[in-house]
């Protein structure tokens, strides 16, 4: 690693401020930005550590129902204390990366990196979820902006994400078993206006909505709504790990699996 | 440089630290706690886990300031007061749960961050519980035993058929 600076802020005011300097970054729980540092992939003057600001930790439900959680809340936060509200989301959670991971990793420094394989970003986008920063309420659909590009303005920092909660939902991952990032992974959300499909892993412009299943699943929330559709494997992503045309078909095959796990 | 101050096995601690300076590197380098290992450094294997404020992680993956007032548990604060091993390191050389013994700190940390919040796991909880740590020797099955023995858990059925069969 090159050698930077690091400040542990405890209010939010103060983390502002000191993303303010010149080449600073945020560090959430690191368990991305830590890998990447190391490799010297990026090379930040300064870090400003958010996990010490109790603000922006912790998990509620609010007055319109939306369960709201803290950006640097962990994701074994998330799977223990979510489970009873959004058990789609806690179960999301419960198998990110292992056990260290989770205990260190946050929701706001999975949805300010936005990998194109991350889970979050799956869960967020089919939740119809608001994600609040320092400075405003950024809405799911204008938050992706494609692998690794989010919405969010230099020395902006995510405080919450709002999720609404569908009727039923489920989320389906065919983890890489080696990192334990989805090669393909699905989040089915039915609300009561309509059923929504997000895709991670899989597209080269990172998490994105599979229309067609939402149209075929809003009509008849079953498997077999999605059985005849195909996506097009242009632009999927394809590494050693999978194909195009093997991401294209997962998306299909894990549709299908998460629409019976929200229905049983 | 900074001062940073913690409390590792129960004892104050300080030292000075760069910013880039990982937990790991303090433990061992600053500490001379050479008992947590460093395999991957590349946040895989497992073999620096360590506790946090009662919570495994991986030490190589976690900055020295970020530990700034906690209290961190190492493999060597893991034996008995009286320096006899403690119930899971006793069931890892029971059930001979290590071979080469370089994943064994990882291994202990995370069995006992698993046990603390699961008292009696099911093997499958352990196995799951054990995805970021890797042992190279793949001893996985005899760390599975020692882990469910060291629950108080019955490990006459573990291994022999019951492994070949998965």
């Amino acid at each position: 690693m090159y050698a930077f600076e690091i400040d542990r802020p405890t209010t939010l005011d103060a983390a502002v401020t000191a993303l303010g300097q010149e080449e600073a970054q945020a560090l959430g729980g690191g368990q991305t930005l830590i890998p990447a540092l190391k490799q010297r992939l990026a090379s930040p003057a300064r870090l400003v550590s958010l996990t010490g600001i109790d603000d922006l930790k912790g998990i509620c439900v609010a007055d319109d129902g939306a369960l709201c959680i803290g950006a640097a809340t962990s994701h074994a936060t998330v799977a223990a204390e979510a489970a009873a509200t959004y058990p789609a989301l806690a179960d999301l959670a419960a198998h990110i990366g292992d056990p260290a991971v989770r205990n260190r990793g946050t929701i706001g420094g999975s949805l300010a990196n936005n990998d194109p394989s991350a889970c979050y970003p799956a869960a967020v986008l089919a939740s119809r979820a608001m994600i609040r920063t320092n400075t405003r309420e950024i809405a799911a659909d204008d938050y992706f902006e494609g692998m690794f590009a989010t919405a969010l303005e230099e020395g902006e920092i995510i405080t919450e994400v709002r999720f609404p909660l569908p009727e039923q939902a489920a989320y389906v991952k065919f983890a890489q078993p080696a990192s334990r990032f989805a090669l393909v992974g699905v989040f089915v959300a039915r609300f009561a206006d309509g059923v929504r499909v997000a895709v991670t892993g899989a597209s080269e412009d990172g998490v994105f909505r599979w229309t067609e299943a939402e149209a075929a699943l809003s009509d008849d929330f079953r498997p077999e709504a999605v059985a005849g559709l195909s996506v097009d494997p242009e632009g999927m992503i394809g590494d050693l790990h999978g194909s195009p045309d093997y991401r294209a078909h997962l998306i299909r095959v894990l549709t299908g699996r998460a629409v019976a796990a929200a229905a049983a | 440089m900074t001062k940073v101050s913690m409390k590792v096995n129960g004892k104050p601690v300080s030292g000075e630290v760069e910013g880039r300076t990982l937990l790991v590197s303090f433990l061992r380098d600053t500490l001379g706690l050479t008992g947590t290992h460093v395999g991957c450094d590349t946040s895989q294997c497992g073999a620096c886990v360590v506790h946090v404020d009662g919570q495994a992680v991986k030490s190589c993956t976690m900055f020295a300031a970020e530990a700034e007032g906690c209290e961190v548990t190492t493999i060597e604060g893991m034996a008995n007061a009286d320096g006899s091993l403690s119930t899971i390191q006793q069931a890892f050389q029971d059930h001979h749960g290590l071979q080469c013994g370089f994943c064994t700190p990882g291994m202990v940390m995370s069995a006992a961050a698993l046990l603390a919040g699961t008292p009696k796991p099911t093997e499958a909880e352990i196995r799951h519980y054990l995805e970021g740590n890797i042992c190279r020797c793949t001893g996985y099955h005899n760390i599975v035993k020692a882990i469910l023995a060291a629950s108080g858990q019955d490990v006459s059925d573990i291994g022999g058929d019951a492994i070949a069969a998965e």
